[in-house]
C-alpha cells in the first residue's frame, strides 16, 4: 500500500474513532479546527487566485447572524435560515465583486474595499443593537436536543456536520483546483489583460470563485453559530477575525489542499496551548507569538508551511524585464 | 591625453542574458566621445553599468585613476559621473527648478547650488523662463535641456548622454546637438550613445561602434564617417 | 455669534465644529499612510497600531513614571518615528520585490503583534492619561479645547511636513522618488535611505497623532481598529499616495461621521461612511480627487 493510501486510512481510522474515544474537550477543538479549516479553506478559493479579501468576517457575520435572528424573533428553523443566509451573502459578493471586477478593482483597493465591506456588516450589526444585541452579542433561544432547531447539546452530532462540511470545502477546493477553470483563474491573476485578450471570461470566472467563497464562508459562519449558541460581532465580523482567516490560510499554504486545515490546525493549537500552559496571566502571548509567525512566513515561506515542504517554487519570480535596447 | 573613463572587458547582463562581452573603452578628458549601433546592441546596457544602474559582471571600470566597477549609482554620482537617462526622464510633477534642484543633491554639488543654478540658467535661458513650470508640460526639447541641465547640476566630470535625440522632432534634434557642443565649449568631457549616427559624429572627436554586445569598430569621427561599413549600414549611402 | 448662529441648530453647529476638528487629526494620519504608500508602495496596515504604541508610550511615561507631559510626548513622537524605522528594517525591506499583497500581509501580521503584544504588557483595561482640559465657551457653543489644540497641532504638524516636503533636498528626493524610483540614484540619492527617512516622518506623524488623541481618548490595545479602517479608507479616498486628496478626504468625512452621529448613533454614521466609500470605489476607482 502507498504511503499516500496508509496516510488516508489511518486518517480515516482516527477520524472515525475520535467521537468514540476522546473526552469532550477534545471534540470541541476537533470541532473548532474542522469548522475553521472549513472557512480558511473556503477563502483560499478566492486568496489563491489574487483575489485577497480582508472582509470575509462580513459573510461569517451575516451567515451567523441571519439563520439566529429568524429562529429568536420568528421562530424559522435554521434548515431555511441558513440557505437565506447563504443567498444573502452570494448576493453580497455578487454586489461588491462585480463593480469591483468591473473596474479593475484589484490588489490593494480591493483588499481595502473587502476591508470596508467587513467593517459596514460589523457595524451594521452592532448599530442595530436594539435587534442583534450589538456588541454584547446575541444568543440563539436553547430548546435542547432538537432537530428542527438545529441544535445538538451532545458534541457527536456537530463533530459530523463538522466533518462533513470540511470534507465538502476541500471536494470543493479540489473541483477548482482541477477544473478548467483554475488555470483560467491563474492566467487572471498573472495578467488580467493578456486573459481577457485570449478569450478567458474573466468577469465570470472572478465572480464564480467569489460567489463560492462567500457561499462557503456562510456556511461555515452559521454553523459556527449553532455549535457556539453565542454570537457576537468582533467575534465573526471584526478586523482580527477576517485578518486571521487570511492569515492561517497563508501560513498554513493556500496553494495546497489541506494548507489551510493546517493553518487552522496550527492557530487552535497555538491558542490552547498557550492557554492551557499559562491561563490567563499571558493574554495575548498566542496571538503575539501567531503575529511574529506570520511575518516570518510571509518574508521566509511565502507559500506557506505546506506548500514548502512540498518544495514548490515560486511561480511568481519576477524578473526585471530588460530595457528596450 | 589621459583617460578619465576607460572600461576594460567589461561585461554585464540581465539575468541569464548577457548583453555586453568584453567591451574596451576610453574617454579622455575634455574629449566627446560617441557609440553607436544598432537597436538592441547594447548601448543603453553600456551606460547603465557606466552609471552604476546595472552591476558589472566581469573586467575593470575606472575613473580618473580611480577603480569604480560595481558602485551604486548614487555612489557613481559623488565620483564625478552623471546620466542623462534614455527619455529624458524628468520628475513630471516637479518644477523645472526642484528638478534641478534634485540634479545638486550631493553634499559637493549643494554648497554650489546656487552658482551652478545660474550656469545652468545661463546655458539655458528657456529654462529659467520656465522655472516654476511643471516639468512634465515642458516640450521634448526642454525637457532635453531640463534632463542635461539636471545632470550638470552635480558637477560631474563626465557627462553621460543616453540617446539624446529619441523622441524629438528632427529641427529639435539639431538644437539638442547644437547644446552638447556648447557643453563641450565648456570643458566638460562627454560620452553619447546615439542611432543618430549622422548628428552625433559631427560633435564627437572620437567613435566606437557597438553590435550585438561588443566594438566592432574604434577610431575617430572623421574615420568612422569614411568607413565604407558604416556609411552603408548606418547612414544609408 | 447669537446672530448667524440664530436658525441654525446649534447642536448640529457643533456637530460641524467637531468634525472639523476631528479631521484634523485623521488628515495628519492620512498625510503619514499617503507618504509612505507614495514612497515606499507599501500600506501600513499596523498604522493605527503605531499610534497605540504611543499612546502607550505617553501614558507609561506621564502617568506611570511622572514625566512632565510635553516630555512625554516629545518621547512618543520619537519612539513611534524609531518604531517606523524598525518595521521598514525588518518587515518591508527583506519583502520589497515580493507581491504588493504580501507587503500588505507583513504589516498585518505587525498589526497582531502589536495589538497583543500590548494586551501582554498592559492587559485589555482601557487606560486614560487624565488629563482634563476646560471646555470653551463660544457663544452658545461648547467646544473641547482638547480638541482645539489637537486641530491646531495636527495642522501645525501638516504645514512642517509641507515645509519639509517642499523646502529641503531630502523631502525634494522624498516626492521625487515617488515619482520616478528608478533613477534617483542618478541623481546621487540613495534609494534606502530615503525609505528610512519615509518611514521615520510616517512613524513621527503616528507620534504625533498619538499625542494629540491621548489628550481625548482611552488607550486600550485594540483602540488602533477604531480608526484604523477609517484611515484606509480616507486614503483610498483621496487616491492612494495622493496626500491632498487625503487631506481633503479626511475632513469630508469625518463631516460625515459628525453630523450623521447627531442625526442617527455614531455607528450608523460610520455605516454610512463606510458604505459610501464602496460605492464612491466603483464610481471612482482610483479616488474622488483623481486629476
Amino acid at each position: 500500500m502507498s504511503a499516500r493510501a496508509s496516510t488516508l486510512l489511518v486518517g480515516a481510522v482516527l477520524l472515525v474513532a475520535a467521537p468514540l474515544v476522546a473526552p469532550p474537550y477534545f471534540m470541541h477543538l476537533i470541532i473548532q479546527v474542522l469548522l475553521w479549516g472549513f472557512v480558511y479553506t473556503a477563502w483560499s478559493v478566492m486568496g489563491r487566485f489574487g483575489l485577497v479579501s480582508l472582509g470575509h468576517g462580513a459573510f461569517l457575520g451575516i451567515g451567523a447572524y441571519v439563520p439566529a435572528l429568524l429562529w429568536n424573533y420568528y421562530a424559522v428553523t435554521p434548515w431555511l435560515g441558513i440557505p437565506l443566509s447563504v443567498v444573502l451573502s452570494i448576493l453580497l459578493g455578487l454586489v461588491i465583486g462585480y463593480p469591483c471586477f468591473r473596474l479593475r478593482v484589484v490588489g490593494h483597493y480591493f483588499a481595502l474595499v473587502t476591508l470596508a465591506l467587513g467593517q459596514v456588516v460589523m457595524l451594521t450589526i452592532v448599530a442595530a443593537r436594539d435587534v442583534t444585541g450589538g456588541s454584547l452579542g446575541f444568543t440563539p433561544n436553547n430548546v435542547g436536543y432538537s432537530w428542527y432547531a438545529f441544535q445538538f447539546p451532545e458534541k457527536t452530532h456537530f463533530y459530523v456536520v463538522a466533518l462533513v462540511l470540511w470534507l465538502g470545502g476541500l471536494a470543493v477546493w479540489r473541483a477548482i483546483d482541477r477544473g478548467v477553470g483554475r488555470e483560467a483563474l491563474d492566467a487572471i491573476s498573472e495578467d488580467e489583460e493578456a486573459a481577457a485578450a485570449i478569450g478567458i471570461d474573466v468577469m465570470r470566472e472572478k465572480l464564480r470563485v467569489t460567489v463560492i467563497s462567500a457561499a462557503l464562508t456562510a456556511l461555515g459562519g452559521a454553523v459556527y453559530g449553532q455549535y457556539m449558541m453565542y454570537i457576537n460581532p468582533e467575534t465573526l465580523s471584526g478586523i482580527a477575525v477576517s485578518l486571521q482567516i487570511v492569515f492561517a490560510a497563508i501560513v498554513g499554504g493556500m496553494y495546497a489542499l489541506l494548507g489551510p486545515t493546517v493553518g487552522a490546525l496550527l492557530t487552535l493549537s497555538l491558542n490552547e496551548g498557550l492557554r492551557v500552559g499559562f491561563g490567563t496571566s499571558f493574554i495575548g502571548a498566542a496571538n503575539t507569538i501567531y503575529g511574529v509567525l506570520l511575518i516570518l512566513c510571509i518574508i521566509f515561506m511565502p507559500r506557506g508551511i505546506v506548500g514548502m515542504m512540498r518544495g514548490a517554487t515560486t511561480r511568481r519570480a519576477r524578473t526585471k524585464p530588460a530595457p528596450a535596447e | 591625453m589621459s583617460a578619465l573613463l576607460a572600461l576594460d572587458a567589461v561585461s554585464a547582463g540581465y539575468g541569464s542574458f548577457r548583453a555586453l562581452f568584453d567591451v574596451s573603452l576610453e574617454v579622455a578628458q575634455g574629449q566627446a566621445v560617441g557609440v553607436i549601433g544598432p537597436n538592441g546592441a547594447g548601448k543603453t546596457t553600456l551606460m547603465r553599468v557606466i552609471s552604476g544602474l546595472l552591476p558589472l559582471r566581469g573586467g575593470a571600470m575606472t575613473l580618473d585613476g580611480r577603480a569604480v566597477g560595481g558602485l551604486a549609482a548614487h555612489r557613481m554620482v559623488e565620483q564625478g559621473i552623471a546620466h542623462v537617462p534614455e527619455n529624458r526622464r524628468l520628475f513630471p510633477r516637479l518644477t523645472v527648478e526642484d528638478n534641478l534642484r534634485i540634479g545638486a543633491f550631493i553634499p559637493q554639488a549643494r554648497k554650489h547650488f546656487a552658482g551652478q543654478l545660474a550656469r545652468v540658467y545661463e546655458l539655458f535661458p528657456r529654462l529659467k523662463e520656465r522655472r516654476d513650470q511643471a516639468a512634465g508640460t515642458l516640450s521634448g526639447g526642454e525637457q532635453q535641456m531640463c534632463a542635461i541641465g539636471r545632470a550638470l547640476m552635480s558637477r560631474p566630470k563626465i557627462l553621460l548622454m543616453d540617446e539624446p535625440s529619441a523622441g524629438l522632432a528632427p529641427l529639435v534634434v539639431a538644437q539638442v546637438f547644437e547644446l552638447v557642443r556648447r557643453i563641450r565649449a565648456e570643458g566638460l568631457t562627454v560620452l553619447i550613445v546615439e542611432q543618430n549616427v549622422q548628428q552625433v559624429l559631427d560633435v564627437v572627436d572620437r567613435a566606437y561602434l557597438l553590435e550585438v554586445g561588443s566594438i566592432r569598430l574604434a577610431g575617430s569621427a572623421a574615420e568612422l564617417k569614411g568607413n565604407d561599413f558604416i556609411r552603408k549600414a548606418y547612414m544609408g549611402l | 455669534m447669537q446672530g448667524w448662529a440664530d436658525g441654525m441648530d446649534i447642536y448640529l453647529l457643533e456637530a460641524v465644529i467637531n468634525g472639523i476638528l476631528l479631521g484634523g487629526v485623521l488628515a495628519l494620519l492620512a498625510l503619514g499612510l499617503n507618504l509612505i504608500f507614495g514612497v515606499i508602495d507599501v500600506v501600513w496596515i499596523a498604522y493605527a497600531d503605531l499610534v497605540m504604541c504611543g499612546m502607550y508610550v505617553i501614558f507609561w511615561l506621564y502617568a506611570d513614571l511622572g514625566w512632565p507631559l510635553p516630555l512625554a510626548c516629545l518621547a512618543a513622537i520619537v519612539g513611534v518615528a524609531a518604531l517606523g524605522v524598525l518595521v521598514h528594517l525588518l518587515i518591508i525591506a527583506p519583502i520589497l520585490g515580493s507581491a504588493p499583497i504580501n507587503q500588505l500581509l507583513a504589516t498585518g501580521g505587525l498589526l497582531f503583534f502589536l495589538q497583543n503584544f500590548a494586551t501582554l504588557l498592559f492587559g485589555t483595561d482601557f487606560r486614560n492619561i487624565g488629563v482634563r482640559l476646560p471646555i470653551i465657551e463660544l457663544g452658545d457653543i461648547y467646544v473641547s479645547s482638547a480638541r482645539l489644540l489637537a486641530f491646531a497641532m495636527a495642522l501645525v504638524g501638516a504645514v512642517a511636513l509641507w515645509l519639509f516636503l517642499r523646502r529641503t533636498y531630502i523631502g525634494t528626493a522624498i516626492r521625487a522618488i515617488a515619482q520616478d524610483r528608478d533613477i534617483v540614484g542618478l541623481m546621487g540619492v540613495d534609494q534606502r535611505h530615503v525609505y528610512l527617512v519615509t518611514s521615520a516622518i510616517g512613524g513621527a506623524l503616528a507620534g504625533l497623532a498619538a499625542c494629540l488623541l491621548a489628550l481625548q481618548y482611552d488607550v486600550h490595545p485594540f483602540v488602533g481598529n477604531t480608526f484604523g479602517p477609517l484611515i484606509f479608507m480616507i486614503c483610498v479616498l483621496g487616491g492612494l499616495g495622493d496626500m491632498i486628496g487625503g487631506f481633503v478626504a479626511a475632513f469630508i468625512i469625518s463631516q460625515i461621521i459628525s453630523i450623521g452621529g447627531y442625526y442617527a448613533s455614531t455607528e450608523l454614521s460610520y455605516v454610512l461612511a463606510f458604505t459610501l466609500f464602496i460605492v464612491l470605489m466603483f464610481v471612482r476607482p482610483r479616488g474622488i480627487l483623481v486629476r
